[in-house]
């Protein structure tokens, strides 16, 4: 394996987690708050069909990645109002909101298949992307790449030293003791999903203004199911989903790995890698019971009635 | 919030009921604007999409031949939702079971015996509950969450699909299209009314709705599952085990799954092509719902769910929509199903109605 396959699949692998990391550090601090939110999918394909639009009609990959946001937080708030307002089964409403975000998104982006865009660019930083191997991987990426390094930190050091972390924490694991000492969990809940929902709309404009920049019905193919599954793998902690991403980001391109070294596999077998990670993953962390929920927010799932 | 909510002393069976019809009220009165929105007259859409495809006898049979694999999905998927086990993999269930009844017909495209059918029925039946048990052992083994796995299931078995059209399945003498070759006569499930597509699948569907229904209605089996459900402490309590439970409830609803999509290839389709399935298995997780879990109420909204399928297409055609259509109709009608089942366990309080509510409940108390 000579050096420049292993600088461009350390690129791709960069390249193809950075979704799974945006979606899946939105997705932990909703679960924090305690709020199990399945619809990531459909909040995801939203934001890539949202996204490609707008850039399509104004030629602004800025408005693009906007519209990719506001969509995503429409989107969480529909599921809020009906798990959170309404009580209803967090885990039937998820569900919903990807059917629902499925059948939108293809339904608005109908006309707008195969169109081509200007995706965004690759800005190398001099010097840095330089560096033999990990100068491609790590600075000269776009800019969302550079921005899902600094979400990370943000996210890391909110759980580690904020104090808002903390409310959310608490919130997440004992809601009626935060209501108690009087911290707002419904408003929390509220504000920790519509940032999910931001994270999953910017992760879906990612994939439709970046990545492959075009849109196509379902694209995200299985994205926001797999980052909820890297949230159980991280354990629900923020070092450990960057990790995880990145993982799941180099299984994702192993079929270029493969025809780089000269096998002759099936794609159709290899795009199954991703899911049979996940698959694995999820029992290699969930294995043993009692510590999978020792991490996991106590209340997670659990609706919060004030007074019930 | 304006609205308050007040919790019922006890959850109302009235509104069990009326909470599906009021979501498919909400649903036409939606679609209905929103064609408005697109341009077009409200009332001749909704018409388009909900009577004109079943206005005539070809149209009543299509229904059928839809409704067939919408139902086997869904009321499996009533027996693993009654013990809290959330499969989401009828879908993928539903594409293992075509993809080895193909595997097995396209070997036996020469037999003209009688037992060629039935072999390829049980493969498929077989395909799906291996498909849906694979997941219940990580369930119970390694307590692995069950909508992770089985959702990855999906896009696992969509692959394998595709890979096999490709490869091992594809016909040697079909000029490289991704498709098996046709099915021998035997194997194809019997056309029910001539100059239809109706085949003996709807047939497979009732009798499942019966089975199930007895089953949960009757069974000492149906018994357990349902406490299960309810609060599995006290089904573990009572001496039941849980895990086997759980087995036997996948089992049941990957069977029909898998009998699901032997029922496309062999029916309908009679080969194996890679679109088995428009999203049936997700569906009825829609459906499941829709039907209050209960067999006949799956029934109802099974053919609703085939009739907003067709809807879909006759809109394409006669409306010039795009086909998601369908996908959005669905959305709209689980949301708002969801939101009304609010009003089975609490009571909406309007700001202008005052203390009524309260005292009521308290004089129930």
């Amino acid at each position: 394996m000579d050096i420049d396959l292993i600088t461009n699949i350390l690129y791709a692998m960069i390249r193809t987690g950075t979704p799974l990391l945006i979606v899946a550090l939105g997705e932990m601090v909703c679960e924090k708050s305690g709020v199990l939110n399945l619809g990531q999918e459909g909040m995801m394909l939203m934001g890539a069909v949202a996204g490609f639009i707008a850039t399509w009609l104004t030629g602004s990959l800025f408005f693009g990645f906007l519209m990719a946001i506001v969509a995503g937080v429409v989107m969480s708030q529909l599921f809020a109002m009906i798990a959170l307002g309404l009580n209803a089964n967090q885990v039937a409403t998820g569900l919903a909101l990807t059917i629902f975000g499925g059948g939108l998104s293809a339904f608005i982006g109908s006309s707008f298949v195969g169109k081509p865009i200007d995706g965004l660019e690759i800005i190398a930083i001099p010097f840095l992307s330089d560096i033999p191997v990990i100068g491609k991987m790590l600075f000269a990426q776009d800019l969302i790449v550079y921005l899902s390094f600094v979400l990370f930190g943000i996210i890391f050091w909110f759980f580690r030293s904020s104090r808002t972390g903390l409310i959310v924490k608490a919130v997440g694991e004992n809601p009626h003791a935060a209501n108690a000492i009087g911290l707002p969990v419904l408003r929390t809940r509220y504000l920790a999903v519509a940032f999910g929902g931001a994270m999953a709309g910017l992760a879906g404009g990612y994939l439709s203004l970046a990545y492959t920049p075009l849109w196509a019905e379902n694209m995200t193919a299985g994205r926001g199911w797999i980052a909820l599954a890297l949230v159980v793998f991280a354990s629900w902690r923020t070092e450990r989903i960057l990790l995880g991403a990145y993982l799941f980001g180099l299984a994702s391109i192993l079929h270029l790995v493969a025809q780089g070294l000269g096998f002759a596999v099936s794609p159709n077998l290899l795009a199954m890698l991703p899911y049979i990670a996940t698959v694995l993953v999820l029992v290699m962390m969930s294995r043993n019971q009692g510590r999978s929920k020792m991490y996991a927010p106590i209340s997670l799932g659990k609706p919060f009635h004030a007074g019930a | 919030m304006f609205l308050k909510l007040v919790p019922r002393a006890e959850h109302s069976r009235k509104m069990a009921y009326l909470s599906p019809l009021l979501a498919g009220v909400l649903t036409l009165v939606t679609g209905g604007i929103f064609f408005y929105l697109q341009g077009h007259d409200p009332l001749f859409a909704l018409k388009t999409m909900l009577y004109t495809p079943i206005s005539d006898t070809y149209g009543l049979a299509e229904l059928c031949v839809k409704t067939a694999p919408i139902l086997l999905c869904a009321i499996g998927l009533a027996i693993v939702f009654k013990a809290q086990v959330w499969n989401i993999g009828a879908e993928g269930q539903l594409l293992m079971g075509g993809l080895t009844a193909s595997a097995l017909a396209v070997n036996i495209i020469e037999v003209e015996a009688a037992w060629a059918l039935p072999v390829v029925m049980l493969a498929g039946i077989a395909g799906g509950a291996l498909w849906a048990l694979l997941a219940a052992w990580l369930k119970t083994h390694f307590n692995a969450n069950e909508i992770l796995t089985t959702i990855m299931f999906n896009y696992i078995a969509l692959n394998l699909l595709i890979f096999s059209v490709h490869g091992p399945l594809k016909d040697p003498d079909g000029y490289n299209f991704p498709e098996s070759a046709l099915f021998g006569d035997a194997s194809l499930l019997p056309i029910l009314v001539e100059d239809t597509r109706v085949h003996a699948g709807i047939l497979f569907a009732l009798l499942a709705v019966v089975i199930i229904w007895v089953l949960l209605a009757r069974s000492f089996i149906g018994f357990q599952i349902k406490v299960l459900g309810l609060d599995a402490s006290a089904a573990r309590l009572a001496g039941f085990k849980d895990k086997k439970l759980v087995w036997i409830a996948m089992l049941i609803s990957g069977g029909l799954a898998g009998l699901a999509g032997a029922g496309e290839v062999a029916g309908p389709l009679g080969q194996l092509v890679p679109q088995i399935s428009p999203g049936y298995g997700y569906a009825a997780i829609i459906v499941a719902f829709l039907g209050r879990l209960h067999p006949v109420g799956i029934l109802f909204a099974s053919l609703l769910m085939a009739l907003i399928y067709m809807g879909g297409e006759m809109a394409q055609i006669e409306l010039n929509m795009p086909l998601a259509i369908t996908g959005l109709f669905q959305g709209m009608l689980l949301f708002y199903l969801l939101a009304c089942d609010v009003l089975i366990g609490y009571k909406i309080k309007f700001p202008w109605s005052g203390v009524k509510t309260v005292t009521s409940r308290v004089e129930q108390q």
